[in-house]
This record gives structure tokens, C-alpha cells and sequence, in this order.
């Protein structure tokens, strides 16, 4: 057994960085590389993709970043981990073996394809079995929005990944994993922690939530003393030191940007976070009222003591239905009186809307520069210089939205003086794809775990 | 005497669906037990006045020196519902930061390191 793993994170979410990748396989030894590409709503979106091209739906930014990354996977023995998988994790697998095809490095690449958290074929037998799938924050049962669903998908544990890792996969490829599955297996897998061994799959997930914003936690929005963390042009993305009895340290390599300090480790513990003293996955309920911090050396902290408790007996669910329409259109209002003249526009939309029999399940107005992020706290924006006026509607009627984005551009001749940055048009109207949250049984999600090479 | 919640804190925040979550982490230990008897629910709650919908969730981390707020409904409806700018709750962090504390003078001292000045 290693006495060292070491987990370097990649990518925080599709859309991150991708120098990073290959800067952590590069920068110093690590033996796994982990890949984090799936928010809430990403499901989603690749569905969508995958609707349109049955090849699609998973997160294209991978196959990049395992080409940057292939001699390290090839010649010294680093495995990748990721959730890039989305909706069609075997459609993922294909283009990875392409690559290699191109490469030349068929045969080199052994990918562990991690399926079965799709639940959207088995949606209705589900339902009639007697699963509510009901919504986690308002207790509706799915029925109400049945039709219009586009992805379900369970979140799965670390089981699967350990048996893709014990089967000799060098690429691991999952769908709707939980984020920080993707770093405790291969802790798991490497130290032989037992399934009920509950700190040490706590500390695991724990080093996992740490980890999988990348460099949230090594600098990037950081707000501790953020004027004096260095470099970030050049920041350096987190490593996980772990050991067998479940401490670890967060480090990142030498010679790169950022910092990672107590401070900095504990924004990141706080980010999205619920009761801390249950932070539910599949393979355990972690306690972070247990996590001890400790400065360790230069960008080093040490984290441990670490406790756990048994998981439940469900398994969270994201599903992601169609939710009607909205656009967000801006204008922006320059001294002086920006604010007043900002307001005065919002005034003249929202009458035009009334008098033009134009209705909305909700508009919103932000000024920008002013009171858009911090409301009321920010005060009244009258000394603001320039103000840009935000507004965006919602509504189930495509029509309607549509009608809204005609709306903003005749201010500029027919309304409230000074006005500019029009320049971009109309705004676009979007279909909503909204979230919904729910649980089932882990009786009936069974993971399926196929080496392809 | 006045003093900015932002002298004796740093925060993060993110979203959970239609809540926002403000993890606010005391700057020196000793500023934590302040930060435990100031930002009740009720007072936060009341920071936030018009700005959320639902209710305010607090919870107690001694061992990271930090409170953890769930603020209901801050995001309309969150996620990709919302047409808020902050839609990811992103930046409610400093929005709470914002507070201003009244504070025995020795803590404001404390707080500016040795000499007590008003906010």
C-alpha cells in the first residue's frame, strides 16, 4: 500500500479552466487526476444536446483534456477520474477511443464506463411502482411536471468507481456521480478502507468537497486578504495528500499562483453548504462540525479528525423539466441622474407592458452598478455614475417573451435621456429548464461498470 | 460603538435550489463568540428584510470558527428560474458582511487591534 495518495483536482465545473489539467499532471507527482464537469443543471443541457445528436451528451471539454493530459496517463501511470460521462457515458467512451485511435495509443487506454444512474427510460414504471419522486423543497410529486421532464438521473456513490479502478481502468467515465465520489474512491480504492469504515469515507468526502470547486480553495475566489494572494494568473489547482487513517493535506504544486491557508480551505468548506452536521451521499453522512484545520507549511493545511455516520437508504435524484420561457434585456443610463433616469425607464416598460396587455409570471428589475447584488443594503444608487437598467421576464408563453424583447430597444428614441449600450439587439429569448430535486430508494439504482479498451 | 461585521469576518456563499447559503468565518478566534451572540437569526433575518421570501436557518461551527446561514427563497426560484443577476447566490456573502455591529468598546478594540475607532 502507498503511504501517499495523491488526488489532483482539474476542473471545477464544465466550462473551467483547461490549461489546468495538464498543469497538475505536469507540476509535480500525482497519481490520480480528478475531473468535476456536472452542475445542477448541466444534466440538462446535455440532454438537450444529446436529443439533437444521439453521439452527444457528455462534457466535450474532456476529450480535450485527456489529450492534454495523455502521456501522463500512458507513461507514468496517472488515472483520471471524471463525471464527464453526462447522459451518454459510452458516447463519451467513443470519442476517448477515437483519440487513442489517433494517437496511437489504442490499447493503452483501458476506460472504466460507469452507467445506470439514467433513470429517464424507467421514469413511469417507477412512478407506478409506487416512487412519488416527489420535489424536495415544495413536496410535489413529479406527476405535476411528468411531462415535461427532460433528464433524471440518481446520484451515485464511490462503489462503482472502486470496481471500474479494481478492473484496471486508467480512465474512469461516470454519469451523475456525486462530485466528491470522484475523489474518495480512489482513496477508498487504494487504502482498503472497509464500506462501514465511516470517518475514513467521511475524511474522503470531505477532501472531496474541498477539492471539486479546483481552485476555490487554493486562492480563487477567495476573499480572505485577496489583495495580497499571489499570482493568480499562474494559480496552482488543489492536490489531496491523503493517508491510510483518513488525514490529509490540501497543497498544490511549487512555483504556482494562489494560496492555500486555513482561511482559504474554510471558504471552501462553507460553499453550498446545509446542516453541516449531515452532509448526506450515498457511501456516507459526513460531520463537518468535526473537521480540524491546521497550517502545515508554506500552502499546506492539514485536515483531520474527521467523523461519519451511516448513509440513509436513498439516493438523491436530479431532474431537470422544461419550465416555460425568459429573456433579460439591459440598457445603460449614464450621468447624470443615472439611477433616476434608470428608474424612470423601468417606469415606462412596466406601463407599456400594462397598457399593451403584456402579463408575466414574474419581472424583475436590477440596476446594475447600483443595487442589482446588494439591494436595499447598497443604498438608493443615486450617486451612481452610470446605471444599467436589468430587466428580464418569465412566462409559460413563448409569444409573450418574445413580445418583451421588442420592447427595450425603442427606449432608446422614446424614452429617458442618455441611454446606450443597445448595441448588442434584442435580447434572446430562452427556454427554462428548471431543476428538481428528489429521492428514491437505493434499492432500485444499480450501477453498471463496463471496461472498454 | 459601531463596527462593520466585514472588520471581524470574511464569507462565502452559494445556492441550494431557492436558498442562498452565507458561511461567515470569524477573521481571529477570538472574534467567533461575537459573531455567535450578534447575527441571531432574528437580526439577519431582519438584515435581509425584503430581500428574501422564506425564513433564515442558522447553524454553529466552533471547530471552523463559523456560522453557516440558509437564507429561504433569496434566489427567484434559483437555478436557471431565477432572472436575478446573483442567480447562483454568489455574492450574498458580502451582502451580509454589510451588518454593522454595536459592540462594548474593548471588543471594538479588539477588533481594530488596541484602539477602539467608530464605524
Amino acid at each position: 500500500m502507498k503511504d501517499v495518495v495523491r488526488v489532483a483536482a482539474g476542473q471545477g465545473f464544465w466550462g473551467d479552466w483547461l490549461a489546468a489539467p495538464r498543469r497538475q499532471v505536469e507540476g509535480g507527482p500525482v497519481d490520480y487526476l480528478m475531473l468535476d464537469y456536472l452542475a445542477e443543471v448541466t444534466m440538462s443541457i446535455l440532454q438537450k444536446q444529446k436529443e439533437r445528436d444521439p453521439k452527444m451528451g457528455y462534457a466535450r471539454d474532456f476529450i480535450g483534456a485527456v489529450d492534454s493530459v495523455l502521456d501522463a496517463v500512458v507513461h507514468r501511470g496517472v488515472r483520471v477520474i471524471a463525471n464527464a460521462g453526462g447522459v451518454n457515458p459510452h458516447g463519451c467512451a467513443d470519442a476517448l477511443l477515437a483519440l487513442a485511435d489517433q494517437r496511437g495509443v489504442r490499447g493503452k487506454l483501458q476506460l472504466g464506463v460507469v452507467t445506470g444512474d439514467d433513470l429517464l427510460p424507467r421514469l413511469d414504471a417507477l412512478i407506478a411502482a409506487g416512487h412519488p419522486l416527489a420535489n424536495m423543497d415544495t413536496g410535489a410529486p413529479l406527476t405535476d411536471v411528468r411531462d415535461r421532464v427532460l433528464s433524471a438521473n440518481a446520484y451515485i456513490g464511490s462503489e462503482p468507481i472502486i470496481e471500474a479502478l479494481g478492473k484496471g481502468a486508467n480512465i474512469v467515465i461516470t454519469g451523475r456521480s456525486t462530485d466528491t465520489a470522484l475523489t474518495m474512491a480512489p482513496l477508498r480504492y487504494e487504502f482498503g478502507w472497509d464500506a462501514q469504515d465511516w470517518n475514513r469515507l467521511a475524511a474522503g468526502i470531505i477532501a472531496g468537497h474541498i477539492i471539486e470547486c479546483g481552485a476555490q480553495c487554493s486562492g480563487g475566489n477567495c476573499l480572505h486578504e485577496w489583495q495580497s494572494i499571489p499570482d493568480l494568473w499562474n494559480v496552482g489547482y488543489p492536490i489531496v495528500e491523503a493517508r491510510a487513517d483518513g488525514s490529509f493535506e490540501v497543497v498544490k504544486h511549487p512555483g504556482t499562483g494562489g494560496r492555500i491557508s486555513v482561511p482559504s480551505v474554510t471558504e471552501q468548506l462553507v460553499y453550498e453548504m446545509g446542516d453541516p452536521h449531515s452532509y448526506i451521499t450515498p457511501d456516507v453522512t459526513a460531520d463537518f462540525t468535526s473537521i480540524q484545520l491546521a497550517a502545515s507549511g508554506p500552502d499546506r493545511v492539514r485536515v483531520s479528525g474527521i467523523v461519519g455516520r451511516p448513509p440513509t437508504d436513498k439516493l438523491k435524484v436530479s431532474i431537470a423539466y422544461r419550465a416555460g420561457f425568459k429573456a433579460v434585456g439591459t440598457l445603460v443610463y449614464a450621468w447624470p441622474d443615472a439611477m433616476a433616469k434608470a428608474r424612470a425607464a423601468d417606469e415606462v416598460l412596466r406601463r407599456r407592458f400594462e397598457m399593451l396587455g403584456m402579463h408575466f409570471d414574474a419581472i424583475v428589475t436590477e440596476f446594475v452598478g447600483a443595487t442589482s447584488t446588494h439591494g436595499h443594503l447598497a443604498g438608493d444608487g443615486h450617486e451612481a455614475n452610470e446605471v444599467q437598467l436589468r430587466i428580464g421576464v418569465r412566462s409559460p408563453d413563448k409569444a409573450m417573451v418574445e413580445k418583451f424583447t421588442r420592447e427595450l430597444a425603442p427606449l432608446v428614441l422614446n424614452g429617458p435621456p442618455t441611454v446606450t449600450g443597445f448595441a448588442g439587439g434584442r435580447p434572446k429569448v430562452e427556454e427554462i429548464v428548471a431543476y428538481w430535486p428528489a429521492l428514491i430508494d437505493k434499492t432500485v439504482v444499480t450501477p453498471v461498470v463496463e471496461i472498454r479498451s | 460603538m459601531k463596527v462593520r461585521l466585514l472588520d471581524l469576518a470574511h464569507a462565502r456563499s452559494g445556492d441550494k435550489g431557492d436558498t442562498a447559503n452565507v458561511g461567515v468565518i470569524a477573521l481571529r478566534p477570538e472574534f467567533y463568540p461575537i459573531l455567535v451572540r450578534e447575527l441571531t437569526v432574528e437580526r439577519v433575518a431582519q438584515h435581509f428584510d425584503g430581500m428574501i421570501t422564506g425564513p433564515v436557518q442558522r447553524y454553529e461551527l466552533p471547530n471552523l470558527k463559523a456560522l453557516n446561514f440558509l437564507l429561504h427563497g433569496a434566489l427567484d426560484g434559483g437555478g436557471t428560474l431565477s432572472l436575478k443577476t446573483d442567480a447562483q447566490g454568489k455574492v450574498y456573502s458580502t451582502a451580509l458582511l454589510r451588518m454593522v455591529l454595536d459592540l462594548p468598546a474593548a471588543e471594538v478594540a479588539a477588533v481594530h487591534g488596541g484602539t477602539a475607532r467608530d464605524a
